[in-house]
Formats: C-alpha cells, structure tokens, sequence
C-alpha cells in the first residue's frame, strides 16, 4: 500500500520537472512549485484541496491502524457488534445494516479507492500518452485510426462502458484483487482517450516547433526525437488531467459499487457498495450508515477537484494572481524580457 | 494651440512571479496637433507600454503613477486618463484618440465585414442609423485608398491583403476624426513594398486630417521616413529626445549615436565582397558547387480536388565551396522553401537539388543521413530552437552525440567548451537553460551548435530577424568571423536587404517563386535590373530623413512608371 502511495508522488514528480534550476530540487516539483507561487484565495483553494487529499491518502495508507476494527470484522472479544446500531459506545459512528462497522468501513473505503485510482490512473496514463504520442508524431493513417476509435470510445456514457468491461473482466463481484483490477481496468478505459487526445494534441504542436525541426536537420533518429525532445515537452498539462482524473475515477469507482458492479464487502470496503445498502435504511431514519460513506465520497473528490482546479489556474499566467505592487515601485529590468533582448556584455556596437 | 497630448513623469510597474518590475521610469513627453511623434527604442525598452497607457488599455497587473493629459481636437476638454473612470475612458477612446495595431490580420475579427466593424466604432459614440453608419464608412474606406469602396465594404477581412488590412485599420482608427493616433509598429509586419505605402498613408493622415501621430517602432527607418519629433527610450526612461533632422545629423545621447551606428546600410557590404572575390583562386570556379538548383520546383499539394500552391516555381541557382549567396524576397517569395528543401525538411517536386553530391528529388532519408553532419541550419526564431528542458551544453552536444563522435553530453564537453569560446559565449552559459539567456546568446548557441560537426553548408533562415538592431549587427559581426574561420559555403536568407548586403558574396532576388534577379551585390544593389528589384530597393526607408525624402520621390516615380 505505501508502495502505491508512493508511486503517486513520483508519478507527478517525474512528469515534469520544470521550471528554472536556479531554485533546489524541492522547489521545483509540481505542486511545490504552485503552492509557492499562488497567492489569496487561489493559495487558500489549494492548500484546502492538498489538506484534503493528504488526509484521505494518509488514511489510506494508514488505515490498518488507525481503523478501529477490520471492514469485514462482525464480531470481537465481546460477540457480535449488531445491525443498525446508532453511532455511540465503542462504535462511535454506529454500524451497518450488515452488522459492519461504519467507521472502519469508512477507512478501508479510502484504500481500496487509493488503490484503484493509482491503477487505474497509471493504466491509463502510459498506454494513453505512449499512443498519443506515437500517433501525434508519425500521423496518417494510423493516427486517423486512433482518433476515429477513441472518439468513439468517448461516445459512450463512462459509467455504461465501466460497467460493460466490469462484467467482461469479473463477471461482476469477486475477490480483493480481481474487483480492484476489475474497476481499475474499466476506469481506465474512460481514461485512455482523454490523455491521448492532450499528448496527441500537444505532439502535434511540439512537431512543428523549430528544436524539432532542428534535431531533424541532424539526423537524429525518430525514436531519439520523440523521447528526447517530444515527450518532455509534452507532459506538462499531465499533473491537472491527473488530479481531475483522479476525483473523477472516485466517482466512477462508487457509482459501480452503488450499482452493484463492485467489490464483495468480505473482500474489501467500498464506499458506494455501502451507500447502496444503506438506501432502505435512510426511509427508516438511521441516517449513519449512508452519510459517513456518502461524505467520504464528495470530501476525496472535493479535495482532489480543489487541488486540480488550482493548479489549472496557476497554470494559467493571465488566471493567475499576483501580489500587487506599490506605484511605482521595482526595479527596471536589466535585460528585457522578450527574446531578441539586449544585455550589456552584447553591447558592443563597431563603431 | 495648447498640446493634445501631454505626458508628465509617468512610471509603470507590473507585478510578476518575480515581484515588481518597472517598465516605464519617470518619462515625460508632449505631442503637439498635427505632429508625428516617434518612440523609438529596443524590445523592453518601455516603448509599448507608454503607447498603451495613452489609451488606458494597461493590463490588471500594471500600476501606473505620473499624469497622462489627452485633449480632444478641438480643444475643448481635457482629461488625465490615469484618474478617470471606465465609462469616460470609453468615451475618450476612438474620439479622441485611437490606436491602429501591428498585426492587421489579428486586429480585424475575421466573422464580421470591415464595413460592420467600421459602423459599430461609429455607432458606440453617438446616434447613427445604420445607413448612416455605412455610408461613413464607405466615405472613410475611400479616402484611406481602398479601391471601389461601395463594393468592398461589405467585403470579411480575409478577401483584403495584409496592406489593405491594415488600410482598414488605420480607416477605423481615422473614422471619429480623433486627434490623436496611437500606432503600435504598423508597419512591421508588412512587407517593405507595402510598408512604404501604409508610411504614405500615415504621412496623409496627418496632412488630411491634421491628426497627430504617436509612431512606436524600433525601425531607425521608419523613423526617418515619418517623424517629426523623435524620443529615444532605454530601460524605460526617455534619453534622448530631438526634432527628427537634429536627431540623425547629430544625436547627443551614447545609446542613440550606438543605435544609429548599427543600423545597417544598404551599400555596407560591396566593399568587402569585392575583397573576397579578388581573393579567391582563379581556379575555385572549377570547384563542384556545393549546391545546385536546376530548375528547382517545389509544390505544396492543394486540399481535396483543389490545385497545389507552387511555393518555388523553376528556380535555378549555384553556391560553391566557401561562398555566401543571399537569398532576398518578401514574405511568401518561396525563400524559406528553397532553405527547407536543402536541408531536406521539404519535398522536392519538379527540377533538380543536388545538395553536396546527393539528388534531393525523391530522396530517402536513409542515404541522406550521413550528407547530414555536413550541414548546419540556424533557425529564425531564437526563442523555439532550443529544447527548452535541455541546457545549451546538452543542446550544443545534440549533433555530437547523433552522429556518434561522443558518446553522451557531458563527454562531448570539452568541445562544446570550444564551440561556445568560438560564440563568443561565456562558457559556464552551457550549464544554462535557453530562457534564461537573452535573444542575441541564443542566437549565438544555435550558431554553435550549428557548426558544431564544421559543415561545409551552412543555412541560416531569417537568423537575426527576430534581433533587435543593435544585436542584430553583433550576431551578424559573428557569422561573417565564423565564415571567414571556417570557411563554410552559406545559404543566408533574409527579407531584409541590408542585412544580405553586409555578409552575401552573391545576391538572389526572389519574387512570388520565382527568381527575378542573381549576381554580385554591387551588381544587384547597384544597378538593379529587374523592375522589381528596383522597387525593393526603393521602398527599403534608409535612416536619414533628408535622403529618405529623396528615395521617396523616386520610389514615386518608379511606382507611376511601372
């Protein structure tokens, strides 16, 4: 689990590096990077969004121990917890119509979507900008193909397509890792288009730029152009796709498990499995079992929206705000700041 | 009369990633009616964002101090356009005072008619039916010199050419009769040809209207042809300014008389040509040629069932070892066409290209990769040849590594090292990334790298185009050591026939594809045959306004002759 958790960070870390190298390493990273740069409500948004997501990624992978019992644990030393049981005593957010409880439903909820975001978010992020690029940069007839098929992928509702490769994949429900995989894999289905369709474009921008151009005029071979001047330069707009995605595949997670495509309760926690069963009892007014999964749900995606949406405008020079400055004040630049500048060592005119 | 324009210790400062950054520093100016006051300094120079601030159009992140004081033509009012509110704002703009800006085909929306764009400046100032409207549009279209304006005026922008759009704009600009034009280089993104009518028109405006002119520009030329007034900006203070004559026959100020200096002038380079071509051997001319174009024909091909576009249409030329032939034409000429198509990055499709020994037409890639090491390319645009995550030393070792004389950056180093001391480059710059090195080192490292496998070919595209003047001439200062040095055979194109004149040891005249002209400089620039080449030559504004007063008349002439 701490392994995936990983994953993610060095995920975003590695898609770009960016940015002058007069700051250290740490500076540098994305997110960091924004966060120093952001000011007013935009920082307030993004520190917000980070907040959020760093409280359920730590739940996540701390879940095994700040969880009070094991989400499919129905009894301890002192017999059975009960069904229904108001929040209160050594439950303290009561239990589930199942006799599960709801706490520690909750906490595991957050891994099993952790898990499956990273899955399905890596899945689809190499298979979706190693097509793109591929298909930006050769274009054709094969890039014809490729945007004629994922747009027609894009067609479908995500929700139908997701639970269409649900059932190819498990039939349904199965265990922990056949139901994680099951929903990572049609989540990213979803995906795929969405990140060839950004690398794609921006390939298809990068191709025409003259470092391109140039390397060609060397001979520099496809491969070495694509990886070496393409690729980079391609990645920049992933971080944001990524964190949109991430929120999004949340939702696509809880909507299969609120369908009944999801995960078995005995082999992992899931949120909108929960929310499902908890849709006779809201008549009924035990209003726990469905506002704690429920609440779960919208915070992770807030969180991640928040922390996406921030990042968008940051991205942004003209959405982006700045502090501003006194009249008059400053220094004038020495050198200028469009190309075609002059500095002082350039100037020597023959006279 | 009083002044219509009067600007009094203006300061502007933006704020950034970086923090405050000043850009105007206490500059004062005042432009009398009826009077071409030109602004004249380098990219940052501040020059811009005073024209702006004349209109109020100063982006959110800017605070500006000092007072602006605009008054309408008549002299009946006046306002500070710094304190007063957005609605005033709009009544002053276009009545008082308008802008005409550097792109046309930007600054027009490409979805409306020009006629409609016209009436709708019209009609947000004041009561007009639309028949109204129209027929002052038609009125202002006519007198701007769009020909058969009845009909035209109901014409899209797109059906107009780059110099009618920008007649278009400077009729907009012109429609409320305002006192005041601000113009935002208009000229630059035209051809020379057609600069030099837009300039005419400009000079009409004045005399016609009796509007004044604010005239941004970087062009010492231009200047010349159209100033009354000159104000010289440096790091955003004002450091010279002098009525035009004054300003060229004797300028006071250090900065000025070293941007005078680095003009270029047509004529600059003859002397040195002839130096060259008396050294050579008698028996170079038997030297197989480098490159030869033999009825060279190059097509694009056209959209479903529609004709090709033939970008050069039967061009024949030679370039032998060591030798530097100028490629002259205006935008559209097919001159960056014929570079690509040596370079192999365009397709050859009718004649002959035979670039160091290989037949380019039909090529392959494969047998023509190892041609490549023997050729450098340097490209217009500093700003987007460069990897932009990759230092210079990583990019200057790029052709190195490719062609397998070191094994990775950082063992190619030491060369690299060598390149960047032939650059004249610093070279602890290696470890740097491309944005943090200004326009004229990027050009520089792009030389470097260029010759970085000592080609015997060189193609250099519009290489200082995107330069300002004065780095323009160090860059070109460079490339002439660097031929000498190395003695590779160049290809350098440029619009600009200055610039070709200074380096070329033979110049070639392109026009629409085809070419019209070839032969020394002396020859071409001297005494140039074709009737085209002569109007180049005339229409090119020199920086010095009385023989530019002169080159108009003949550009007159020759204009009522062909």
């Amino acid at each position: 689990m701490t392994g995936s958790g990983m994953t993610d960070t060095e995920m975003i870390a590695t898609s770009t590096a960016t940015g002058s190298n007069k700051h250290g390493l740490w500076s540098r990273l994305p997110v960091v990077h924004q966060l120093r740069q952001s000011v007013g409500l935009q920082r307030g948004m993004l520190v917000v969004g980070l907040v959020i997501t760093g409280i359920f990624i730590l739940t996540a992978i701390l879940a095994p121990l700040v969880s009070p019992f094991g989400y499919s644990q129905l009894r301890d030393a002192s017999g059975a917890f009960g069904a229904q049981k108001p929040p209160g005593g050594s439950h303290l957010l009561g239990t589930t119509v199942g006799g599960y409880d709801v706490l520690s439903r909750v906490i595991w909820g957050a891994q099993t979507a952790l898990i499956v975001i990273v899955i399905a978010v890596i899945l689809s992020i190499f298979a979706g900008v190693m097509l793109g690029l591929v298909s930006g940069y050769f274009g054709g007839w094969l890039d014809r193909v490729f945007v004629v098929v994922f747009d027609a992928v894009y067609a479908f509702p995500s929700l139908l397509l997701a639970i269409v490769m649900s059932i190819v994949i498990s039939g349904g429900r199965s265990n922990l890792i056949g139901g994680v995989l099951a929903a990572a894999i049609s989540i990213t289905t979803v995906f795929i288009p969405q990140y060839f369709r950004v690398i794609r474009a921006e390939t298809v921008r990068i191709k025409a730029e003259a470092y391109v151009e140039s390397a060609r005029v060397l001979g520099a071979s496809n491969a070495r152009i694509m990886f070496r001047h393409v690729l980079r330069n391609a990645t920049r707009t992933l971080p944001l796709i990524f964190t949109l995605n991430a929120s999004e595949a949340i939702l696509t997670l809880a909507g299969l498990g609120f369908l009944g495509f999801g995960i078995e309760p005995s082999a992992a926690a899931e949120w909108g499995y929960d929310l499902n069963k908890a849709v006779s009892d809201v008549s009924s007014g035990i209003w726990w079992t469905a506002l704690f999964p429920g609440l779960a749900i919208v915070l992770a995606v807030l969180g991640m929206t928040l922390v996406g949406e921030s990042l968008n405008d940051l991205a942004d020079p003209r959405l982006r705000g700045r502090r501003s400055v006194a009249k008059a004040s400053g220094l004038v630049a020495e050198t200028s700041v469009v190309p075609g500048g002059i500095l002082k060592d350039e100037f020597e005119v023959p006279q | 009369m009083s002044d219509v324009l009067t600007i009094t210790d203006l300061g502007i400062s933006f704020s950034t990633d970086a923090g405050a950054v000043r850009a105007v520093d206490g500059v004062s100016l005042r432009v009398a009616p009826g009077e071409v006051l030109a602004i004249v300094g380098e990219s940052g120079s501040g020059k811009t964002v005073t024209a702006k601030t004349i209109l109020g159009l100063l982006p959110e992140t800017a605070t500006a101090s000092g007072v602006v004081l605009l008054s309408s033509k008549d002299g009946s009012s006046e306002h500070d356009i710094l304190s007063i509110g957005k609605r005033k704002l709009r009544q002053v703009r276009g009545t008082d005072v308008s802008m005409v800006f550097q792109e046309p085909s930007t600054a027009l929306n490409p979805v409306y008619t020009v006629g409609w764009q016209i009436a709708e400046g019209i009609r947000a100032h004041g009561q007009f039916s639309r028949k109204e409207a129209k027929a002052k549009a038609i009125e202002i279209l006519g007198r701007v010199g769009i020909p058969d304006p009845e009909t035209r005026v109901n014409y899209f922008p797109h059906q107009f050419s780059g110099g009618q759009k920008q007649r278009v704009v400077i009729a907009m600009a012109l429609v409320l009769d305002p006192g005041l034009i601000v113009a935002d280089e208009p000229t630059t993104a035209l051809d020379v040809t057609v600069q030099a009518e837009i300039l005419d028109l400009l000079r009409r405006c004045r005399d016609e209207f009796g509007t004044a002119i604010v005239l941004i520009t970087h062009n010492m030329g231009v200047v010349a042809d159209l100033a009354d007034r000159v104000a010289v900006m440096y790091q955003g203070k004002v450091v010279e300014e002098a009525d035009a004559q004054t300003l060229f026959s004797s300028p006071q100020n250090d900065y000025t008389k070293r941007l005078l200096a680095a003009v270029p002038h047509v004529g600059q380079g003859i002397a040195h040509a002839a130096v060259r071509a008396e050294a050579r051997e008698p028996a170079w001319l038997e030297l197989p040629p480098v490159v030869v174009a033999d009825n060279l024909t190059i097509e694009y091909p056209g959209r479903f069932g529609r004709a090709g576009f033939t970008a050069v249409d039967g061009v024949s030329f030679v370039i032998r070892p060591g030798e530097v032939l100028g490629l002259v034409g205006e935008s559209g000429s097919g001159k960056t066409t014929t570079g690509r198509a040596i370079a192999g990055l365009t397709r050859v499709t009718g004649g002959s290209l035979t670039v160091l020994g290989h037949e380019m037409h039909g090529f392959k890639e494969r047998e023509f990769k190892k041609l490549r090491s023997d050729i450098g390319f340097v490209f217009q645009d500093p700003a987007s040849s460069f990897n932009p995550l990759l230092t210079i030393a990583e990019c200057v070792a790029e052709p190195l590594v490719v062609h397998g004389r070191a094994q990775n950056p950082a063992g190619a180093r030491t060369r690299v090292n060598e390149l960047l001391e032939a650059v004249q480059l610093p070279r602890a710059y290696g470890d740097r990334y491309p944005h943090e090195l200004s326009g004229g080192q990027r050009q520089r490292a792009s030389l470097a790298r260029a010759l970085a496998l000592e080609p015997s070919l060189l193609i250099a595209d519009e290489p200082t185009s995107a330069l300002d003047v004065s780095v323009q001439a160090r860059v070109l200062e460079l490339f002439a050591e660097l031929q000498e040095e190395f003695g590779f055979a160049a290809l350098f194109i440029s619009h600009d026939l200055a610039v070709v004149d200074i380096l070329a040891d033979r110049i070639a005249v392109l026009y629409k594809g085809k070419l019209v002209e070839e032969g020394t400089g002396a020859e071409v620039l001297g005494a140039p045959k074709d009737p085209y080449t002569q109007r180049l030559l005339a229409s090119l504004p020199v920086p010095d306004p009385a023989e530019q007063a002169d080159r108009r008349e003949k550009l007159r002439r020759l204009r009522a002759a062909g």
